[in-house]
């Protein structure tokens, strides 16, 4: 069913050099500590971490149950924040998908879609052939999902030693860790293109609209990006 | 489990999949050769690189109660170590950490 070589190439990812494992566990350990101090049992920051997996979707959660949003209100805002993984998928999966592979590994290895992973699996899906990209995909998925549950265990424990000044230095982890991966991506002038005008127009765009701001700033930058490198490669 | 955790846990889990789910149904007919493919490409690294940025200069939680000079300091001179350390992730991450859990007990 999932080819165990090819899967366990993928988990080991957590051991190597540009390993999510630090910055994985660092903000899911704030995480942990943050559904804690919001009324959350450890069992139900176990079962977050599970179902949802994207950072930012979980942070806004806490923040919507902080100040009584609605539950139509927390929808809206954790589609909005995590929209982002739609065009994450759509540039992922055409380069995992092979007809000798089931459909269902497709629908349910989706839910590992995560910066992380989804940062690792582009920088070396070349690696492997493409027929048995998904369970090397898998391994990564389940290695980075594990740590995450991890994390937010350790951190839910952990919360009470964890004072303001430690909190906020986890917090930094991850923009460190991704803004570093992102610059370590731009290999052509489509991906530098994206990533230096998304940093530009996603905070530009804050100003006119907070909520939509990575949706517009990131579809503006994008397409300028796509536009300038087609015409390059002309 | 209180009822209300567990339903805004479910609420917030199918918020996220559904963008996955839709993902992976219009990969179904999308080429990795093809031009869309290449545009939601850039899409897919410009709306990551736009989330970072708000995050490092209009952030939430904790994140809020920092500079942001020094944040904007800290995000630089990680961005230098990484390339001093040929590409190496841990030392950045593990700098930023502790200089900024330092600096903001100092301030």
């Amino acid at each position: 069913m999932i080819n165990s070589k090819y899967f366990f190439q993928g988990f080991s990812c957590i051991k190597r050099m540009d390993s999510p494992a630090i910055a994985l566990g660092c903000c899911f350990i704030a995480i942990g500590a943050l559904l804690k101090n919001l009324g959350f049992s450890i069992q139900e920051s176990i079962f977050s971490t599970l179902l949802t997996y994207a950072l930012p979707g979980s942070l806004v959660m806490a923040e919507s149950l902080l100040v009584g949003a609605s539950l139509v209100n927390i929808f809206l805002a954790v589609w909005l924040v995590n929209a982002r993984l739609y065009p994450m998928t759509v540039s992922l999966m055409p380069l995992l998908m092979h007809e000798s592979q089931p459909r269902w590994k497709y629908y349910l290895s989706c839910h590992f879609i995560a910066v992380s992973a989804w940062l690792i699996m582009k920088s070396n899906y070349q690696t492997v052939e493409k027929e048995n990209r998904i369970d090397f995909w898998i391994g990564i998925g389940t290695a980075t999902w594990s740590f995450a549950i991890i994390g937010t265990i350790i951190g839910f424990i952990a919360s009470d030693y964890l004072n303001k000044d430690m909190m906020i230095g986890l917090a930094i982890v991850n923009p460190v860790y991704f803004m570093c991966m992102m610059v370590g991506a731009m290999k052509t002038i489509q991906v530098t293109l994206s990533v230096i005008l998304g940093a530009i127009l996603g905070p530009l765009f804050f100003f006119i609209t907070p909520e939509w701001s990575i949706l517009f700033g990131g579809f503006t930058a994008g397409t300028i990006a796509f536009f300038v490198g087609e015409l390059n490669d002309k | 489990m209180t009822s209300s955790i567990v339903i805004v846990i479910l609420v917030t889990s199918f918020a996220t999949y559904l963008s996955r789910f839709l993902g992976v149904v219009s990969s179904e007919s999308i080429k990795e050769t093809s031009k869309l493919f290449r545009w939601f490409n850039c899409l897919a690294y410009s709306t990551l690189a736009a989330l970072i940025a708000r995050t490092i200069i209009f952030p939430a939680g904790s994140l809020m109660e920092t500079d942001y000079f020094i944040r904007f300091i800290i995000v630089l001179v990680s961005l230098i170590i990484f390339f001093l350390s040929k590409k190496n992730l841990v030392y950045p991450t593990v700098f930023s950490a502790i200089i900024l859990s330092l600096l903001n007990s100092f301030y």
